[in-house]
């Protein structure tokens, strides 16, 4: 493993992460009846709905404080406070997550007080209001994401009577693999909270109408009763300390912490499918032994192929760390592990996995594209694993690319696309082994001629 | 179901202004304004604007200069084709962090441009300010300046900071200034005149322009360079040479049109190539404007041609489409004004549309070509076109990304008229593939499936 933690240039070229309230945008659609809206100026708000309509292929509505040069000068005060009733009168939500932009930040609005202000002066009843504190330059969207999700919990986590539900904190994977996670739990048999659920308000079934706000989402009782579960899952070993929803519960309720890897691949799956028997769910019943069967048996049968992939496996830390044991442990040594955002855990946490390679794997944090392009090339990586930043690997390197993570704007379905528990880690081989077959299918005809034969079509052998 | 007898309300009372239907309110729309905060517009930033229009500059790097987000958000965000140099397509940021946002940002501006040009060698740097950039004060007319003199190169400001106006035309003035700064000729240069033109407010999405070229090469007239579709840092310097200006996108490239025709003495037309007969009426304003015969004679014969072409494609969809109701959302009424003319070509009627960016002049003339009882929006937002797309029993509807998946939700089909598309619209081809994509999406078989519930009754 060869370590490469900080850049070395200073211009981001191809960012490999987004900005901060982008990903509090995803986690405040994982609660029930609740809108986004962005501090700041009229751009910000309309450019994450670009990238989230495109990945999700879902109209996104986020409100924004539409900031201009005269608020810019004399504060935002006033604006959100006419956002806020506007929300309120079109929305009717039940929830209002306030995200700061880099704007509102430097201008340094205090967003607590104005909330307090608005809450005094009008009657909006029920209505939660939950300001956080997401500028663009303080992190990427994964930052963004946990941040929102400890903030919400901390909103609502009252001292609450022990019971026997378990709390399940995801971090940015996709409303299928959220889907997946849950069957998961009820075949285990066992009580839970998933936070935050955005499986149904991301992925909505056709019905004629279009609801303002979708269904779907962690109600608000449920989350407040968060802090009496008998234990917290939460799938976020590179999640900062500071940022952790699981920690804050534990640290402020006694809660107990128990952090696993993204259930992708066979050993991250029967850790999750342990981890839930363990904790008083019922035995893995026998479909379930069924779907981890059929996983070892695609894997024994694709096992020499997968052997051959070089991957290039970059996104968000929790994503590529999973991603990269489940390479490991298919005989894929990757050739690049990267992020673009800097991340302290990760490194240590691939250490271990990664020392035992008979091949180097370069690790990046804080990359930008051009960093990772130029670690693949030098490394030969023969498969790109990630979002659609990575298109250039394809488009300029001829990489083949296999779509994964967060945004994913160049196929449809980023919403659909399934990789956790033993049949979305299936869905996942699959795909993974098929774009090296059909890479290898499309190629090696040229490639053995042009190594083993001259212009002439003979052997270009020495006599 | 059509809503005849009354005016249409907004879901906001401050937008009742916003909102007129033709030929029954006689007072006149309110437009150009900023956003109502909350309101959830579907407009950008002045960055945004800016963006747009600079970015299909091929050979330049365009650095933003600002935290993250301005520059993952537009990386490649057009389907601007170059026929060379592919420089445009990398996203540069100066990414500023927490610490660069208190001590300010200058020195990593600078590291950066440096580091760019040690790099790649560009013709020229474009530096965006974004939000934070112009909040923090720093001073990137003096950076650019000093880095301009330092490499020869040229190194252009575009002060673009988002929350100068939630409207993009004050990013597209940002961009015609920068424009205009990169094609003035340097002291002691001068530029020769030719009987080339310059086609501004063109982007080249799907190599539009070179279709365009293609007609014009048949009439035997040359393109000098494009404003700023496939375009290089050099093209754009001898644009002073031509000896006429088109302007399709008026929004993006009126004002540089006039600036033009101040500074070099270049006249300039109004040109639309979006349609059969938008794209038969330029060629022909063009010709004229060329006063050749020889000229006129091969633009009429390419007319005559093409028209040919397209008219059994037409004939072939509108039987289908006649009868139809659309919708347009789109960003500026140049875009609304030419797809309203290809709809009702047709066949279709126009029942609901607007902008995110018209002026008081461009809702006139979008009220003049639609029908009586058409509602008309000036920055509309998700909740009014839901609503309007169902009261007005819209069957397909013409708009960017963000409406596409509401229109979808909705069982209605969708038309993509946006920045991003990969498909050209432009010229006789593009009408024809235009017509087709209307007609696969208002005659989907999708739609009639998908409404349909075989398991209602079972439910109860």
């Amino acid at each position: 493993m060869t370590e490469t933690t900080s850049r070395a240039k200073q211009v981001n070229e191809n960012q490999c992460h987004m900005c901060m309230p982008l990903g509090g945008v995803l986690a405040l659609r994982g609660v029930e009846d609740s809108i986004a809206l962005v501090h700041g100026s009229q751009g910000c708000s309309t450019y994450m709905r670009l990238a989230n309509v495109e990945h999700f292929n879902e109209p996104i509505d986020i409100a924004s404080s539409s900031l201009n040069e005269k608020q810019a000068i004399f504060g935002g005060e006033a604006n959100l406070r006419i956002a806020l009733d506007n929300v309120i009168r079109v929305y009717r939500p039940k929830v209002i997550g306030i995200l700061t932009s880099c704007l509102s930040e430097t201008m340094g609005d205090d967003v607590g007080r104005f909330v307090e202000t608005y809450r005094r002066d009008r009657e909006i009843g029920e209505i939660e209001i939950i300001p956080v504190s997401t500028p663009s330059y303080g992190g990427t969207h994964t930052e963004g994401f946990w941040a929102t999700t400890r903030a919400v919990i901390a909103h609502y986590a009252r001292p609450a009577e022990r019971h026997r539900g378990i709390n399940v904190i995801v971090p940015n994977i996709s409303p299928a693999d959220i889907r997946e996670i849950k069957r998961l739990l009820d075949l285990m048999g066992l009580e839970y909270t998933l936070l935050p659920d955005y499986s149904l308000t991301l992925d909505r079934p056709f019905g004629g109408r279009y609801t303002k706000i979708a269904p779907g989402g962690t109600p608000a009782a449920a989350i407040a009763r968060m802090s009496g579960a008998r234990a917290t899952i939460q799938f976020g070993l590179t999640c900062p300390d500071s940022l952790s929803p699981g920690r804050f519960l534990k640290e402020r309720f006694g809660v107990p912490l128990i952090d696993l890897p993204l259930p992708i691949g066979l050993e991250n799956t029967d850790l999750f499918v342990g981890t839930l028997k363990d904790l008083g769910g019922r035995p893995v019943p026998a479909s379930l032994v069924l779907e981890r069967g059929w996983l070892c048996d695609a894997m024994a049968d694709a096992h020499k192929i997968n052997a051959a992939a070089r991957p290039v496996v970059y996104g968000e830390p929790e994503l590529i760390y999973a991603l990269a044991k489940f390479c490991l442990e298919n005989g894929s040594v990757p050739a690049v592990i990267a992020s673009g955002t800097q991340n302290s855990a990760l490194s240590a946490l691939l250490r271990p996995l990664l020392q035992d390679a008979l091949e180097e794997t370069i690790v990046l944090e804080e990359a930008d594209f051009v960093t990772i392009e130029d670690a693949a090339v030098r490394t030969s990586a023969n498969l790109a694993v990630g979002h659609s930043g990575g298109r250039y690997l394809t488009e300029r390197q001829g990489i083949p690319g296999l779509r994964v993570g967060y945004p994913v704007h160049d196929r449809v379905g980023g919403q659909r696309i399934l990789s956790v528990g033993y049949t979305g880690t299936l869905a996942f081989l699959d795909r993974f082994t098929n774009t090296l077959l059909e890479a290898k299918y499309g190629s090696y005809r040229r490639l053995r001629r042009e190594e083993l034969l001259n212009e002439r079509g003979e052997s270009n052998a020495k006599a | 179901m059509e809503n005849e007898c009354s005016v249409p309300t907004a879901c906001i009372d401050e937008r009742q202004f916003s909102i007129v239907t033709t030929g029954k309110n006689k007072s006149r729309i309110h437009c150009a304004d900023d956003s109502l905060a909350g309101a959830v517009s579907q407009r950008a930033c002045v960055y945004s604007g800016a963006r747009v229009v600079l970015n299909p500059v091929t050979d330049a790097v365009h650095l933003v200069h600002g935290p993250i987000g301005c520059a993952a958000y537009t990386w490649d965000i057009r389907g601007s084709l170059s026929s060379g140099p592919e420089m445009f397509r990398q996203s540069f940021s100066t990414d500023l962090k927490e610490r660069d946002v208190v001590f300010g940002g200058e020195k990593k501006l600078v590291a950066c441009i440096d580091e760019v040009v040690g790099k790649y060698h560009p013709p020229a740097i474009f530096v965006y300010a974004t939000c934070v950039v112009g909040l923090i004060g720093d001073d990137i007319v003096a950076v650019c300046k000093e880095a301009s003199g330092r490499h020869g190169i040229d190194v252009i400001p575009v002060e673009s900071s988002g929350f100068l106006s939630g409207n993009k035309i004050v990013g597209y003035r940002a961009a015609g200034e920068a424009l205009l700064k990169l094609i003035r000729p340097k002291d002691g240069e001068t530029v020769e005149k030719t009987r080339k033109l310059n086609f501004l407010g063109e982007y080249n999405l799907g190599g539009e322009k070179w279709l365009v070229e293609r007609y014009l090469r048949e009439m035997g007239i040359e393109i000098n360079v494009a404003f700023t579709g496939d375009s290089t840092v050099a093209a754009l310097k001898r644009a002073p040479g031509a000896c006429l200006n088109l302007v399709q996108c008026s929004g993006s490239m009126h004002w540089v049109a006039m600036n033009l025709e101040k500074e070099y003495g270049t006249p300039y037309i109004d040109v639309n190539f979006f349609g059969a007969a938008n794209t038969a009426e330029s060629l022909r304003r063009i010709a004229r404007f060329y006063g050749d015969e020889e000229i006129v004679r091969r633009t009429e014969a390419l007319i005559e041609r093409e028209m040919e072409r397209v008219r059994p494609v037409v004939e072939k969809y509108r039987a289908r489409l006649a009868g139809k109701r659309a919708a347009i959302y789109v960003g500026g009424a140049f875009k609304a004004l030419a797809i309203i003319r290809q709809l009702q070509e047709l066949g279709m009627e126009v029942v609901f549309t607007g902008t995110q960016t018209g002026k008081q002049e461009d809702y006139e003339q979008i009220g003049a070509i639609v029908s009586e009882g058409t509602v008309v929006i000036d920055d509309a937002n998700p909740a009014e076109i839901e609503k309007f797309l169902l009261e007005k029993d819209v069957d397909m509807m013409a708009g960017g990304v963000k409406e596409r998946f509401l229109a979808h939700k909705l069982g209605i089909g969708f038309v993509d008229h946006n920045h991003d598309r990969k498909d050209g619209l432009a010229g006789f081809d593009g009408a024809i593939r235009f017509a087709r994509e209307v007609y696969a999406t208002t005659c989907s078989p999708v739609w009639e499936r998908v409404k349909k519930n075989p398991f209602e009754e079972a439910e109860g």
